[in-house]
Formats: C-alpha cells, sequence, structure tokens
C-alpha cells in the first residue's frame, strides 16, 4: 500500500516536472499544444471532483469554463492590458456563480435527471452568446491586449503563459488533493457512495453537494480564463455540449475517482485526437479522425475499465498475478 | 417514571388510497428495549422511516428529546440524537470499517470549511468511532475494509455506525436479518448492554429473540397497533393470537 501510495505521487511529480522542464526544448506549436492540454486537466480535475469524487454526473461543465473564458474578454479594455489581480478572480467569481444557480436548481433532481438539467442549463448560457450580440454572436470576441500583472506577468509572451498555466494546474491538484481528504472531501466520498446514510448520520447533504458543485465550476471557470487568454480569443463553440462530453470522456479514460485520472485522461484525450487528425499518418481519412478516437476509446474502456489509472495494476496483474493487497490491506 | 426520549403521536401514512400507517403512537423510553412486530407489510419499516425523518408523515406529530420535531430534517434529528440502521446494510463497502464509523462520528464536528485538514486526524470522530467500534465488538477488524466483512460484521456495523454519532434513541430496522444463532447472541448481548443509556426501537421478525430482550411489544397489523404491552401480556393477548401469532 505504502509503496503504491509513493508511487502515486512519484508518478504525478515526474509529470510536473516534465511539464515544467518542457518549454526548454518545445517548439511553439508545442508549447501551445501543452498549455492548451494543461487547461483540460485543470477543467477535467474540476468535473472529476463532482463526477468521480461526489458522483454527480454534470454534463454542462462546458458553460462554466465558458463563462470564466467571456467574463475575461469582456471586462478587458479595448486598448490596454487589464490587471491580473481583478480580472482572474473575476472570471472564476463569475463561473462559480452561475455555478451555484445552476447546482441550486439542478441538485434537486437525481441520476439521468441530474445529467438532463445541467445540459439545459449550460445550452441555455450557450444560447446566450450564440444568438445575442452580447458575446458577439457566432464570430465571439478577441482579446488584444492579454493581462497583465505590473511588469511581474506579462500574459502576452507565450512562455510566460505556460508557467503561468502550469502553476494553476499544480495548484488545482494540490488544492484539490487536500481538499478530498478533508472533512468535506470525506463527505463528498460518502455521499457518492450512500447519500441516504450520509443523511441518518446527521450531514445535510445538499449544502454540501452545492459547494462542491460550485467549487467546482469556479475551478472551470479559471480553466476559461487561462484558455481565452491563451488563444486571445473566445467563441460559443467552448460552451457547446460536445466539450461537456470529451470532459466526461477524459475523465473516464484517465480513470474515475482519480485525481491524476483527469490530468492522464486529458493528455491521452488530445494526444489521441492530434494522432488521428494528422493527415502525414492517415492520409486523407483523416478526416474521418472521430471515428479512429472513438473506436480506441471503447476499446480502451472496454480494456481497462478502471481508465488509464489502473493499467500498472492490471500489467502487474498479467506478470505477476494478484496481490495479497486486494483481498485484505487497507485504506485507511 | 422513565424518561421518554421519542414520542410519535397519531402518525398517519397514506400511499394515495392505501393506509401504510394508521393512526400509531408509540413512546420510546430511556433504559427499554420497544419492539415493533408485525406481519410483512404491517408499516413497520414505514413508522421507523417516519420517525426517522426519512419522509414527514401525511398526519401526526413527533417529539424528540422533548421538543417538536416533526418538521426537522433527517439530518437534524440524526444531530440532535436519533440513530437509526437500515433492514440492507448501507455500509461504505471501499471504506475501512474504521473510516465507515469515523466518518459517521464526523456528522457531529462538521467544519466543512476548514479544507486544509486532514479529516483522518479528527480528534472528536476518531475518539467516537473508536468508542463505537469497541462497544459494538468490531475493533479487532477495523483496518479491514467493510465491505470484505461477513454478512453478521456488517450488521454490527450498521449499528456501530449508528452508534458513532452519539445518539440517544436508537431505531433499528431488523438487525438480526440473516444473521446465524451465535451472531444472533451476540448482537443480543450488544443490544442489552446498550440498554442502560439508551432509547430502542427494534424492528424485528425473530419472535425468540424479541420476546427474549423486548421490555415492551407493539404489535402492527395492517398499519394499525393493535396491542402494545409487555412480553407476558402480549404473548397471551387474544388478539395477537389470532391476528399474529396464530396461535402459537
Amino acid at each position: 500500500m505504502d509503496k503504491l501510495f509513493s508511487g502515486k505521487f512519484l508518478f504525478i511529480g515526474l509529470v510536473f516536472a516534465g511539464l515544467a522542464l518542457y518549454p526548454l526544448f518545445a517548439s511553439s506549436y508545442g508549447l501551445d499544444l501543452v498549455a492548451k492540454i494543461m487547461i483540460y486537466a485543470i477543467l477535467a480535475m474540476s468535473l472529476e471532483l463532482l463526477v468521480g469524487s461526489t458522483g454527480l454526473v454534470c454534463f454542462g461543465q462546458a458553460a462554466f469554463f465558458g463563462i470564466g473564458a467571456y467574463i475575461a474578454v469582456m471586462l478587458s479594455p479595448e486598448s490596454e492590458s487589464a490587471n491580473l489581480l481583478w480580472l482572474l478572480p473575476a472570471s472564476i467569481v463569475a463561473a462559480a456563480a452561475y455555478a451555484l444557480f445552476v447546482g441550486a436548481l439542478s441538485l434537486r433532481t437525481k441520476g439521468v435527471y441530474f445529467i438532463m438539467v445541467t445540459l439545459a442549463f449550460a445550452q441555455m448560457a450557450y444560447y446566450v452568446v450564440h444568438d445575442t450580440k452580447l458575446g458577439g454572436g457566432t464570430d465571439g470576441i478577441y482579446l488584444y491586449f492579454k493581462p497583465i500583472l505590473g511588469s511581474v506577468i506579462d500574459l502576452n509572451d507565450a512562455k510566460v503563459l505556460y508557467f503561468f498555466t502550469w502553476v494553476f494546474l499544480v495548484w488545482t491538484f494540490v488544492f484539490l488533493a487536500i481538499l478530498l481528504r478533508s472533512h468535506f472531501g470525506r463527505v463528498l466520498a460518502g455521499i457518492r457512495i450512500n447519500e441516504q446514510r450520509m443523511r441518518a448520520s446527521g450531514f445535510s447533504t445538499y449544502p454540501y453537494k452545492l459547494a462542491a458543485f460550485t467549487t467546482s465550476g469556479g475551478i472551470a471557470g479559471l480553466a476559461g480564463f487561462l484558455f481565452a487568454v491563451k488563444d486571445g480569443f473566445v467563441n460559443p463553440e467552448m460552451m457547446s455540449w460536445h466539450l461537456s462530453g470529451a470532459l466526461l470522456i477524459m475523465i473516464i479514460l484517465g480513470g474515475l475517482g482519480h485525481l491524476r485520472g483527469a490530468i492522464i485522461g486529458a493528455f491521452a484525450f488530445v494526444f489521441l485526437q492530434e494522432f488521428f487528425k494528422s493527415s502525414e499518418i492517415f492520409g486523407a481519412f483523416s478526416k474521418h479522425w472521430q471515428l479512429g478516437l472513438g473506436f480506441t476509446i471503447i476499446a480502451c474502456v472496454a480494456l481497462l475499465p478502471k481508465g488509464l489509472v489502473g493499467l500498472p495494476e492490471v500489467l502487474h496483474k498479467r506478470l505477476y498475478g494478484s496481490r495479497p493487497r486486494d483481498a485484505q490491506v487497507v485504506l485507511k | 417514571m422513565a424518561e421518554t426520549l421519542l414520542k410519535g403521536s397519531g402518525i398517519t401514512q397514506r400511499w394515495g388510497g392505501l393506509v401504510a400507517v394508521n393512526k400509531v403512537s408509540i413512546e420510546l423510553e430511556r433504559g427499554t428495549v420497544h419492539a415493533v412486530i408485525g406481519t410483512n407489510g404491517a408499516g413497520k419499516s414505514t413508522l421507523i422511516n417516519i420517525l426517522s425523518g426519512e419522509f414527514p408523515p401525511t398526519e401526526g406529530k413527533i417529539e424528540l428529546l422533548g421538543k417538536e420535531a416533526t418538521n426537522w430534517s433527517q439530518a437534524k434529528r440524526a444531530r440532535q440524537g436519533l440513530g437509526r440502521s437500515y433492514q440492507r446494510n448501507t455500509i461504505f463497502p471501499d471504506f475501512s470499517v474504521f473510516e465507515n464509523c469515523r466518518l459517521a462520528a464526523q456528522a457531529q464536528v462538521q467544519r466543512p470549511w476548514v479544507w486544509w485538514n486532514d479529516a483522518q486526524k479528527c480528534k472528536q470522530s476518531v475518539e467516537s468511532a473508536n468508542r463505537a467500534l469497541e462497544l459494538s465488538g468490531l475493533t479487532e477488524v477495523k483496518e479491514r475494509f467493510a465491505g470484505l466483512l461477513s454478512h453478521g460484521q456488517k450488521r454490527q456495523l450498521e449499528i456501530a455506525m449508528c452508534l458513532a454519532i452519539q445518539p440517544e434513541v436508537l431505531l433499528l430496522d431488523e438487525p438480526l436479518a440473516g444473521m446465524g444463532a451465535e451472531e444472533t447472541d451476540r448482537m443480543l448481548k450488544l443490544l442489552d448492554n446498550l440498554k442502560a443509556g439508551h432509547a430502542i426501537l427494534l424492528v424485528e421478525h425473530d419472535m425468540d429473540a424479541v420476546f427474549r430482550i423486548a421490555d415492551r411489544i407493539t404489535v402492527m397489523v395492517n398499519g394499525s397497533v393493535i396491542a402494545s404491552d409487555t412480553p407476558d401480556q402480549i404473548r397471551v393477548n387474544p388478539d395477537v393470537q389470532t391476528a399474529y401469532l396464530g396461535g402459537h
């Protein structure tokens, strides 16, 4: 158990270290791609807090992401850079506020109804920016001057933006890892397994779920902010249900119930996408990249029911047979 | 006069045209085991669900520790000292036996905003959990995954999780279901130990066990109480004999 536990931290430590060193030898294309994946990883972790940790399958995470992004662009002045110190919190608070509203209503439902209600609220936000002039309609809006913090942080520089994103990736992981082992996190785990028992023990579960939902929305807003600043552009597609669906696939692919699963899933998903889209490898067939991606994901889920996180365990079993710890020893 | 900890008066539950519980009044006193028996569908579990706050009754009033509690949520009743166990196991199979109890105990010391503190280091809930495990005789297996316990141990854990919230009133829904003779003995001994400090409501099908442990028995048929008395009186009550015991 201890070995496995430290292995987990070693793995994630190496991933973060690798990501920190990556800009040393990255092309500008690679830098942009990995920054994008790191943002998706933050977003996927925000969804993991709901789906994997609390058992709330939210199908509207893209809305909070999009709101964070749109707020970042809409609140930026047109002819100069905004100050990070207020723009970033504004994005997070706006996304969290919408999550609080959506959560307050949707958490009264359960199961499939919850999935559908969160989807409906996300589509509502999508159509507001898609069909009104508020957010520039289908064309989206450009962000001409990226936010800065005095002369310390200038996000117009791709490398600075990359490290800025990296810091928030690590921060999100550490924050959620600590949160999940706290009183609050343990209650969420209890709610996931048996909400009725939690109520019978004396937990009012609704406020806990709402707090988790709002926190998740805020983190998604952070990811949206980073994405808008990275691309210098927002459009309604950021809020579409395709992204919400892709995020669910990421965390399932990586392994539900594990924070690092969300990070692994984000990387695996985007790499697979890039792989099947590549015309050098697939020629004309690369037009049908979704087919290849879909089959690969189905194969992964079928062969690795615990996701990519479960891969070492599966390999270990194949090589050495099952471990005694599966039968006895314990998570304290 | 013993202290009444939970009092339900005129409790009625209608599901459409069906009257599941019909004007039932019940009092639970500290230091007594009050058993509720009746055939399947007599409304025993519905009564427990209403008393514990799973859903509000159509009519009736509930008082917990002398306070009007009819409109309290289930969680509030639990925090005020009402523990319940379920007919089917509702333990957390992926957690250790200890963590099952610790998490339940945490309900008494909720500090969700202290997000940076490790829940495992919460002294109060750890102490409550250990005490509950000690009481219910599960200390030896506390490190084990709850899902790997034997059926009897899982039933014990169900009770231990109730005890972890330090309740004064215990509502136990068929704690003996599916248990062997030895396990039943152990459970009855546990209930006997708990009796002194608690008011216990016991819904149970095992008649031998009920007559061994109960101080008072309420008999329900089709949602109504047909008798409520001491075990000796219930045994000779002609109504009960025709309606339920079948003349034994």
